[in-house]
């Protein structure tokens, strides 16, 4: 691990230890937006990872990037701040000016579409789409879309509409609609599709997850040596045990596939790695998940223990931005179009 | 709470050139070999292919070239054996003394059995076995009993290994007995040797797997006679050696990738137009062979850099045991295709080998309960 990603590590873990407290968790979930939290993250550079230095980022890999949305995730940090981090790659990548403040992307579900249509020397962007993570509370939204036979990226200020809705964790996820709304647009970079928030909002999900399920491992291995029953730890005993070392093979195995695909984004193509990820990821939560909850017995399922806030994020991100079944069935459908042959060559070549 | 980490890493520019020159050479000796041969995956015992293999210098990579070896680096190995193994070539004959037997000796070995046995090793004309269990010691290694008493010149051996793979084919055999009897220090007293399987007052007989092969035999030894200068290291050292031996053992490709064949059989059978329940099985199985590939990789890295992977390892071969006979059971969920023995298409003659190969997965090599203790002691548990 180069220097960069160790400080940058350092300074993700004392921030979220401090200030993402239990009291900000539950605020959060009340619809309260935590604006001394998001100065903080801002404040030490850690929103704007892969936008350049002169344009006031930190001009990093999406290695790099993959240190802070981890960390984020595995604090349940209540913050559009994958999504800013997404947005304003792209924003960058277009050669658009990067917004402070939390930035979201749009479209989050694949049938939806918003279109970019030309207004004379400017752009106008019509359509809506539904459950944009905290669409009602970033200040811009970040859209990609194709326009005149390329993908472009977008900048848009909130929509004019927004219903209000929420996932699991009680993280907006918002319907916006725009009617026109005048925007400012560019080129996406070169090799930036224009499903490019669905594969990044994937990738960005997968290092979420594999955070949280860092989360639930040290959580439960510590509960386990904590908690005594028939007079003794009840991690003495070796069923705990069993089910301690599946839940460590699956947090082992997210956390390479994850970090896998984000070596792969900073190379260039990512498809293949971030829909492995995706699916590698979301069984590893399914499984984690209720192997951590099983482990805490009663005193997990309350609202009281601090669990639940990651599990319930678990839970819905597995399927935000598409679930295992979306992109096994489009990683499989590319493999089977290479043919049998083709797999190992693939395989040794990533 | 000990932290585990897998480190992505690279293979270095020489380990990829050296990868083209394997394919090209594998595509020429494999030529049309059917998919159930492939399936056998590292249990092909052909010593023509290991001779070759030695011939390429594909054996005993990583040892110094003064005891014949090539002095190349673990990750260049690494990619021979990734090869081999997606190929499904024949490699059993020289597998474990490249693997496990060389390495021992080059570790604890005298100088004298190093330049007796290793390059001769490295031509893939010695093949070895491993003796550690016993009837009433499996996953207890620590409990065996045959005993290696003492006698002018040498020692003299009573009892019984079983499950030892390939003993009635290999030349010698890595076994470890018991030199010294402590009831309360069973981790003590055990002692590794060089066995020449033919010596007299060994008797073998086959056991006979569930499918009706023959690769386990059970070795008795009465008065067996093992010459002094055969002992490996020093006497009691046998419980160290024999971890260290197994920590090598149990991150490699061949953890992960025994069911590869059915993976591609499964995919030549959908490929023309997958539906998507089709797409979605074999989506989900690249999506975690190519995980696995990297967590394996990434242990191989860590024993480059002179680390000690031992958790990581475990970890491997708990995940990728656990895929490989995961394969069998989706295929089956999928296409509810009979398996069979040597009729029908060859996925289901893949089907039906690893069908009945799969239970063995999670038992050699530490079984799964084993290293799932591993972990957890690497959790901080015990």
């Amino acid at each position: 691990m180069n220097e960069l990603r160790t400080i940058l590590g350092d300074v993700v873990t004392r921030l979220f230890t401090d200030l993402v407290t239990k009291d900000l968790l539950e605020s959060a979930e009340r619809g309260e937006w935590p604006a001394a939290l998001w100065q903080a993250v801002e404040e030490n550079g850690l929103t704007l990872p892969l936008v350049a230095e002169s344009k006031g980022g930190a001009g990093g890999t999406w290695d790099d990037a993959f240190v802070v949305i981890r960390a984020a995730g595995r604090h349940a940090v209540p913050l559009p701040l994958a999504e800013t981090i997404v947005g304003s790659w792209l924003l960058s990548g277009a050669g658009l000016d990067v917004p402070s403040g939390p930035l979201t992307i749009a479209p989050a579900r694949r049938d939806d579409s918003l279109r970019l249509v030309r207004a004379g020397s400017s752009w106008e962007l019509r359509g809506s789409a539904a459950r944009v993570p905290w669409g009602g509370a970033a200040e811009h939204v970040v859209v990609v879309a194709e326009a005149e036979g390329r993908p472009m990226v977008a900048l848009a200020a909130r929509g004019a509409v927004v219903t209000r809705d929420q996932n699991l964790a009680r993280e907006p996820r918002d319907t916006l609609v725009f009617e026109g709304s005048p925007v400012a647009a560019a080129p996406a970079a070169r090799g930036v599709p224009a499903n490019a928030v669905w594969l990044y909002g994937a990738l960005a999900r997968s290092a979420q997850m594999a955070g949280g399920l860092d989360y639930l491992l040290r959580q439960a291995s510590q509960y386990a040596t904590e908690r005594r029953q028939f007079g003794k730890p009840i991690g003495s005993f070796q069923v705990i045990q069993q089910n301690l070392a599946v839940l460590a093979g699956h947090t082992a195995a997210a956390g390479t596939a994850a970090a896998n695909a984000f070596r792969a984004a900073d190379r260039g193509d990512a498809a293949f790695e971030i829909a492995a990820a995706k699916v590698r990821v979301g069984e590893a939560v399914g499984v984690g998940a209720s192997i951590a909850h099983q482990t805490h017995g009663a005193i997990g399922f309350t609202y009281e223990h601090a669990l639940q806030f990651v599990t319930r994020r678990l839970w819905s991100w597995r399927a935000e931005f598409g679930g295992e079944g979306d992109w096994a069935v489009e990683l499989g459908r590319a493999v089977a179009e290479r043919g049998a042959d083709a797999l190992w060559p693939h395989l040794t070549a990533r | 709470m000990q932290t585990f980490h897998f480190e992505l890493g690279e293979l270095p520019p020489a380990a990829e050139a050296l990868r083209a020159e394997v394919r090209e050479f594998l595509r020429r000796e494999l030529g049309d070999t059917p998919p159930v041969l492939r399936a056998h995956s590292w249990g092909g015992f052909d010593r023509a292919f290991s001779k070759k293999m030695g011939a390429r210098g594909w054996i005993a990579m990583t040892w110094p070239k003064r005891y014949g070896g090539h002095e190349r680096s673990a990750l260049e190995r690494y990619v021979v054996l990734e090869e081999m193994l997606a190929a499904g070539a024949p490699v059993s004959a020289h597998w474990i003394a490249d693997r496990q037997s060389g390495p021992l000796l080059l570790r604890f070995g005298t100088e004298a059995q190093r330049q007796k046995f290793l390059p001769a090793i490295a031509r893939g004309e010695l093949s070895f076995a491993i003796g550690m269990s016993e009837p009433d010691s499996g996953s207890d290694l620590a409990s065996l009993r045959t005993r290696a008493e003492r006698v002018p010149g040498g020692y003299r051996v009573n009892g019984t290994k079983v499950w030892t793979s390939n003993a009635h084919l290999a030349d010698y055999m890595i076994a470890t007995f018991r030199t010294h009897h402590d009831p309360t220090k069973k981790h003590e007293g055990l002692t590794q040797f060089l066995v020449d399987t033919k010596l007299p007052g060994i008797t073998m007989s086959p056991i006979i797997d569930l499918a009706g092969s023959h690769h386990f035999n059970m070795v008795v030894f009465e008065d067996a006679f093992v010459p002094e200068d055969m002992r490996v290291g020093e006497e009691g050292a046998g419980w160290r050696q024999v971890t260290t031996e197994l920590a090598f053992e149990r991150s490699g490709p061949e953890r992960y990738l025994s069911s590869f064949a059915l993976v591609l059989e499964l995919i030549r059978a959908v490929s023309k137009d997958p539906g998507e329940r089709a797409a979605a099985t074999v989506g989900r199985l690249v999506a975690h062979l190519t995980t696995l590939r990297q967590m394996s990789l990434s242990v191989a890295l860590m024993l480059e850099a002179g680390e000690n992977p031992n958790l990581e390892a475990a970890v491997v071969k708990d995940v990728g045991t656990t895929f490989e006979q995961e394969v069998p059971e989706v295929v089956h969920a999928l296409l509810g295709l009979e398996p069979t023995i040597d009729s029908g298409s060859d996925l289901q003659q893949v089907l039906g080998f690893l069908m009945q190969r799969a239970p063995s997965f999670s038992l050699r090599g530490g079984t799964r309960e084993i290293l799932r203790g591993i972990i957890a002691r690497g959790l901080g548990l015990r």
